[in-house]
């Protein structure tokens, strides 16, 4: 029986469950509500979860031990001659069996006891029914992978048996509960929460991932190059993963990489950071309702926008407009129409970067403005300051904490942008200050290495986890350091 | 201004006053200075926003515009199945020689002198190569079409779709682009005849993914998309209420609650590209699930998203007021039931705004994709969320990187489609929230 029909069966126990549990409860309750602890509901919820829960619980714990069981299994009935020369080569011989055992099933019986006196071609047999082979196959695999269906077949009974035989016995001792001074409210609550625990450590375990992910792959990255050859190198060179080079033979130099993701995210600041601030003052200071209503929702309308929908803006507007308008320049100065702004390069990234980080920081920092006591500002505008004098003198000094941490939160996202860098910014990883030559960054070279035909034991596919946990670290840093201001500010005025 | 400037003029005028001048002349030009900054700022952003959207529609429009030409076509047998064996062996039909039909329709409808070869090669230039598989499953879904002549509409090949719709600067020097002056000739000759004309193009929508501009479409990435956002929606929606749930109504204030607090709301500020690494490491290469499937990207989306719909949730939770709460208490309601029945309904409207927008944006992420491998060349409808597939703006990104002038029109139509499909979901968000929001 496979493990969708399986599952569909427990949930359809359950549903009986449900209603036995309930007219039971209200066969007891002798037609008066009121005589029951719990409402009849909760009776037959409870049953359905004794039914159901434990069920799906044994389901589950099979579906992971079994495999692995039937593996081993088949790796002992291996002979001796493959077992002897070592993991690799048990590992191929399974992978083979496996295949083997699959292409059996189609076969008819005389072609299998053809196969089993070895009269018959393995191969060649299972080419004709659309299974291919690795390699040629061995006599001992037909016997190794009889041995493997008959593993696989009976499991899948054992399997069945259990799980039904678990959600009825389940199902018979909640039945057997059900009274009318049972608490089945107590008891369905108490699975509720379990279950929003559950839920809510979601929200743990994508941090434990994300760092044990990341931590295993570039630890295995670490064991080919040397961490300090990778953060201190200056050299990106990462090479091809030639078949038969073994180890590292590229450079894993992170500076140019980090220079180029500092330099872009700088650019980019530089750009949002102005023209942001002023339109918050602006719209938290001087706006009346209506400008404020519809200027606010249209410039956070850029923050909607996907990004790869501004990488294309780069890639096809301001890219070749700054080339074309550095090439006019240069003309007119000099005489000589050469652009001095490559299409991709640091400029185009940063400028278009700046234009979706604008939003981000408006909107924090109208935020943190708008949440400046009335009582600074009427203050200052009573001793006769202009309301520009009001914000530069006190608003702009008491949000200034918490607007450092809206700009903190705000590069940290110019840091770990990926799809503008990727189309504007260029592949050259070179350690250079000129703003109007490409550089690259640590999101670009992510995934770079990681697109294509992958092999996980080479440094050139490991370097992307080991970049990919520099990057986590900057982020996290500068979130939980503005994530802190903005806090401990919030708090000030509240 | 004026109400500006007034004073100044009135303070100037007496003599008296500027013996103590508090430079309010100054004062006032600062204060004009600060506020033109202030309106600069909001209408550069502004106009960069018009910028964008201008270059994207200026771009894209044309897109769901397709040049056709309709040709009667002869489906001659000597030439589709010349030694009559169709019925015995079914490759004859998908292998036989169809673009050997629509160049003898081509050349019988120009009126080109079948022996000369370049001419005749130019002219079947014009019509996409897609005709092939258009032919053949014509053929194959009714073999009795053979030894008919049927007008059958084709795509124009792309440079000559670019060129009919005026993209093409045909005052350039022949030899550098694309389209001949022979070609151009035949296409306004074609026009006249009404063979060739524009038409609402369909195939953008349904589509997969070609190296022909002219064949290739977003309806494979969509479906793919739309398979991520269902799992997105049904994981991330129930993990993320319970999880607010949790922490807002029964979490205990504590060291345990208060990490995972932070942890939340470091999660959101995550660079999205890290969940794609995640989702490299643990359900491709830990899990053994399949590379470029829906069902990976729908799980790291859904990770992604969650740390949105739980903050989202929680704000939605903590708006509705306590007094609901100690009524339904009061009346002998236990918490859970108090939770469920009372405050989770009110505060559904928040919850389910804070969702879609949760959505939207992943609908619109890109590179964690990448990562998990779904910058795949797929050309047929994934079946299953567990079979290959490439999502709406990984297939933009393909199309970017190509160079021919006809895919940056094809990509900029493709995000036209993105960003519909993203305004719709915000408007839907926005009415949600006019229509069931509630001042407490």
């Amino acid at each position: 029986m496979s493990t969708s029909l399986l599952l569909l069966l427990i949930v359809v126990i359950g549903f009986i469950a449900y209603f036995a549990g309930r007219a039971r409860s209200l066969a007891q309750s002798g037609g008066k509500l009121s005589n029951l602890h719990s409402l009849p509901g909760y009776h037959g919820s409870y049953v359905a979860i004794w039914a159901m829960l434990p069920a799906a619980l044994v389901l589950g714990t099979w579906l992971i031990a079994a495999p692995i069981y039937i593996d081993g299994s088949t790796r002992a009935a291996l002979p001796d001659t493959v077992q002897s020369q070592g993991g690799a080569a048990v590992q191929l011989a399974l992978g083979q069996v496996k295949s083997v055992a699959g292409g059996l099933l189609r076969l008819s019986g005389e072609e299998l006891s053809a196969l089993e006196n070895g009269s018959a071609n393995l191969r060649s047999t299972l080419a004709s029914k659309g299974v291919a082979l690795a390699g040629e196959g061995e006599p001992y695999m037909v016997t190794v992978a009889q041995h493997f269906n008959a593993m696989t077949v009976a499991n899948r009974w054992l399997m069945t048996a259990a799980v039904l035989l678990v959600a009825i016995a389940g199902g018979i001792y909640a039945i057997r509960n059900v009274a009318t001074r049972f608490r089945a409210r107590n008891q369905v609550e108490r699975v509720i929460l379990g279950s929003l625990i559950v839920a809510s450590s979601i929200a743990i375990l994508t941090t434990v991932g994300i760092v044990a992910s990341m931590l295993s792959e570039a630890g295995r990255f670490f064991t080919m190059v040397s961490p300090f050859e990778f953060f201190f190198g200056t050299v990106w060179d990462p090479r091809f993963a030639a078949a038969g080079s073994g180890g590292a033979s590229g450079q894993f130099g992170l500076l140019p990489l980090l220079a180029g993701t500092l330099y872009i995210a700088f650019v980019a600041m530089l750009f949002a950071v102005p023209i942001g601030l002023f339109a918050a003052i602006y719209m938290a200071e001087y706006a009346n309702p209506r400008l404020r209503s519809t200027a606010k929702p249209l410039l956070e309308v850029l923050a909607g926008i996907p990004t790869i929908v501004y990488g294309f803006f780069a890639l096809v507007t301001v890219g070749p407009f700054l080339r074309d308008i550095s090439a006019q320049l240069n003309g007119l100065a000099t005489g000589n129409y050469q652009n001095f702004i490559q299409a991709q390069s640091v400029v185009t990234a940063g400028i278009v970067m700046g234009i979706m980080l604008i939003p981000f920081v408006s909107s924090l920092s109208d935020d943190i403005i708008t949440q400046v006591p009335r009582a600074l500002r009427d203050g200052s505008l009573g001793l006769g300051a202009t309301r520009s004098e009001t914000v530069k003198k006190v608003i702009l000094p008491a949000a200034l904490p918490g607007i450092v941490g809206a700009l903190l939160l705000t590069a940290s996202r110019a840091v770990g942008e990926t799809m503008i860098v990727v189309l504007a910014a260029g592949v050259a990883a070179r350690m250079q200050i000129n703003p109007f030559e490409p550089m690259t960054t640590v999101t670009v070279k992510i995934v770079n290495q990681l697109t294509g035909d992958l092999e996980f034991t080479s440094p050139q596919t490991l370097v992307a986890f080991a970049l990919g946990i520099t990057l986590f670290v900057i982020t996290l840093g500068l979130n939980i350091y503005a994530l802190y201001i903005v806090r401990k500010y919030r708090e000030q005025y509240e | 201004m004026t109400d500006i400037a007034s004073p100044t003029v009135r303070i100037s005028a007496r003599p008296a006053s500027a013996k103590r001048d508090i430079g309010i002349k100054r004062r006032y030009a600062a204060e004009r200075r600060f506020r033109a900054y202030g309106i600069a700022a909001i209408s550069i952003g502004l106009f960069f926003l018009a910028l964008l959207l201008w270059t994207v529609i200026s771009n894209g429009y044309t897109a769901f515009q397709q040049t056709t030409i309709t040709l009667p076509i002869e489906f001659t047998e000597k030439v589709i199945d010349p030694k009559g064996e169709r019925t015995t062996d079914g490759k004859v039909l998908m292998t036989a020689n169809y673009p050997l039909l629509v160049r003898e329709a081509l050349v019988k409808q120009l009126g080109i002198d079948a022996s000369k070869r370049p001419l005749v090669k130019q002219a079947t230039d014009m019509v996409s190569a897609s005709s092939r598989t258009l032919l053949r499953d014509l053929v194959v879904a009714d073999p009795s079409i053979i030894g008919k002549t049927v007008p059958v509409t084709l795509l124009a090949e792309a440079n000559i779709d670019s060129a009919y719709k005026g993209q093409i600067d045909l005052k350039v020097e022949e030899s550098k682009r694309k389209v001949k002056d022979q070609q151009v000739t035949w296409m306004n000759q074609l026009a006249e005849a009404g063979v060739l004309k524009k038409s609402f193009n369909t195939g953008i929508f349904t589509f997969g993914a070609s190296s022909r501009p002219e064949a290739a479409g977003v309806g494979v990435a969509a479906l793919g998309s739309f398979y991520m956002m269902l799992i997105v929606l049904v994981l991330s929606l129930p993990i993320g209420v319970a999880a607010s749930i949790y922490l807002e109504e029964f979490a205990p204030k504590n060291r345990l609650t208060d990490l995972i607090e932070v942890n939340i709301n470091n999660l959101a500020a995550v660079p999205s590209i890290v969940y794609g690494l995640l989702g490299l490491a643990v359900f491709i290469n830990f899990a053994g699930m399949p590379r470029s499937a829906a069902v990976v990207g729908g799980f790291v989306l859904t990770l992604m998203t969650l740390p949105t719909i739980i903050i989202a949730t929680r704000a939605a939770l903590k708006a509705v007021p306590p007094s609901i709460r100690s009524a339904a208490l009061g009346l002998g309601a236990s918490k859970m039931q108090t939770i469920f029945h009372h405050v989770l309904p009110l505060a559904m409207p928040g919850i389910l705004t804070g969702t879609i927008i949760g959505l939207a944006h992943a609908l619109g992420e890109t590179a964690p994709l990448l990562l998990i491998g779904m910058v795949a060349f797929v050309v047929d409808y994934p079946g299953s969320p567990m079979e290959p597939s490439t999502a709406l703006p990984v297939q933009i990104y393909m199309w970017a990187n190509e160079a021919e002038r006809a895919f940056v029109e094809r990509t900029s139509g493709a995000i036209i489609i993105l960003l519909i499909f993203l305004v719709i979901m915000n408007l839907g968000a926005i009415l949600l929230r006019r229509r069931f929001e509630r001042r407490w």
